[in-house]
């Protein structure tokens, strides 16, 4: 399978199965889109007559080029058949029942009350509620006893906002500091916060421990401050940017995401992506809001377009800036070519009701944050174990090759078939898809490779 | 002429050879927590 793009004035050609990526000039791309119709001669006079005003379009050249491709084909770089299907099951059955990364909801409570919050303001439509410190080390027991022989171990302190439940936090990552020597593990802990509750003690806490932070501003204060509130209604941007400066400013080098949601009220969001870079923050995410269609802040088929547009414009921004001395990061165009995820990662996707797991404050098993709340997706709890097997074994058997509608989509070795709750929450069944994630999903990968072939042929 | 540059890419036939260590990170788990995209890993296995 081949997929062939135009953009920001590239030609592409990326070979779907074998991963390899072309930059080539027209000729060759209109080439490649005949190659497997066509003989060699009825290519040869499609191409002399559509550029018979170009000197260096000769025949022997064309030829030249065809030999070219069959040459790539034959190195396995080009229309390389797709073998991977029969083999997908035994990919993600692999992992056996090794469990290697948990998100911890430390807090069902938050002190924001968010619009398109999909934890429902924290509480996950359920009772409100803080993870004790015994659950939270039966939690860390339990992720060390079920790691088998994977080394590193992540840890998500999530929410509601998990600085509400901030001692708990901290003992719990000397818990896992006590333990992870003798147990060869290595825990890599992760903070997502809004931002209210961070103080100095917070920041060096973070700053020595936590292997990443997520923060999460929306970008223009206008924008936040209509969505990001408190319970009094009053917006958060100004209690949180000086603090979000500071943790960041005190991070140095080490890992953080500024992590924005955009809604139907701000799908121009590289406005947003601006406001972040003004304000000093350079590794960017954008995330498009997970909610039902009939909320007011769904993004509609109207804002598609524009959406689509913004991520075009995002990804000549960063390579503006890139050769400006000003580069950052946006998290969906991080791509590395060489050292990327191995075809195991590409089929089996983000690991969610197998290898990696939600625990609510009470110790209960989920598929993956998103399926908090949802009785029916209960898997155990820290305790007893995994008792649900047959929810077990359904994440396990859901792979990009499980869901039909992927079979002939060029991306799907690269989103692994997507995000099995938004696929739950669309269409029923975590075998389904999430359509306008789907189109959303490709634009950002059209980008971030765009951006690879920019930087390759400007060297 | 040269019409084609292929980049420097990671062969996925290949990498089901010896991949699968299972080391790499959960890709929700880093910054998205919304959606599934597994092209931003980074391989942790550097054999």
């Amino acid at each position: 399978m081949v997929h062939q793009y135009k953009l920001n004035g590239f030609n592409i050609v990326i070979d779907i199965c074998s991963g390899s990526i072309h930059a080539v000039d027209e000729v060759a791309y209109d080439i490649i889109a005949m190659y497997k119709d066509k003989t060699e001669d009825e290519i040869l006079t499609e191409i002399l007559s559509k550029y018979s005003d170009r000197e260096d379009v000769t025949e022997e050249d064309v030829r030249l080029c065809i030999s070219d491709i069959a040459a790539l084909e034959n190195a396995g770089k080009l229309f390389t058949p797709d073998t991977f299907e029969p083999e997908a099951d035994r990919f993600k059955a692999k992992s056996g029942n090794i469990i290697k990364a948990l998100c911890l909801h430390v807090a069902h409570t938050c002190n924001l009350n968010c619009g398109y919050c999909f934890a429902s303001q924290g509480n996950y439509h359920g009772d409100r509620g803080l993870m004790s410190f015994e659950v939270g080390k039966r939690a860390l027991d339990f992720l060390v006893e079920n790691s088998g022989n994977r080394t590193n171990l992540e840890v998500d302190f999530f929410g509601g906002e998990p600085l509400m439940n901030w001692d708990v936090v901290k003992e719990l990552v000397m818990y896992a500091r006590s333990i992870e020597k003798e147990a060869g593990k290595n825990f890599r802990f992760t903070l997502t916060t809004n931002g209210v509750l961070i103080d100095d003690e917070v920041i060096e806490f973070s700053n020595k421990e936590m292997h990443n932070v997520v923060l999460s501003l929306d970008g223009r204060k206008e924008i936040h401050d209509a969505v990001r509130v408190d319970y009094a209604g009053n917006g958060s941007w100004d209690r949180i940017v000086p603090k979000f400066q500071e943790f960041v400013k005190k991070r140095g080098n080490r890992e953080y995401y500024m992590r924005g949601t955009f809604t139907h009220a701000n799908p121009d969001f590289t406005k947003d992506i601006n406001v972040m870079l003004d304000l000093g923050f350079n590794k960017l995410s954008m995330e498009p809001v997970v909610c039902a269609p009939e909320d007011s802040a769904a993004l509609t088929q109207e804002d598609m377009p524009v959406v689509l547009e913004q991520y075009e414009l995002l990804a000549k921004d960063m390579l503006e800036k890139e050769k400006e001395g000003r580069p950052y990061t946006f998290y969906h165009y991080m791509i590395d070519l060489k050292g990327g995820p191995c075809i195991y990662k590409r089929i089996s996707g983000c690991g969610s009701g197998t290898e990696y797991m939600a625990v609510t404050p009470w110790g209960d098993l989920y598929p993956c944050h998103q399926f908090v709340g949802d009785e029916k997706f209960r898997l155990g709890n820290v305790f007893d174990g995994v008792t649900n097997n047959d929810i077990r074994e359904d994440f396990r058997s859901c792979n990009v090759y499980a869901r039909p509608e992927c079979k002939d989509c060029w991306a799907k070795l690269y989103c692994s078939g997507g995000c099995a709750a938004n696929a739950y929450h669309a269409t029923g069944s975590i075998r389904g898809i999430y359509k306008y994630g789907c189109e959303l999903f490709k634009k950002r990968m059209e980008c971030a490779i765009m951006m690879q072939v920019a930087k390759e042929l400007g060297k | 002429m040269e019409r084609i540059t292929t980049l420097d890419t990671r062969n996925l036939c290949e990498s089901a050879k010896n991949g699968g260590c299972g080391e790499c990170q959960t890709s929700c788990q880093s910054a998205c927590k919304t959606s599934c995209g597994i092209a931003n890993q980074q391989c942790e296995n550097e054999e």
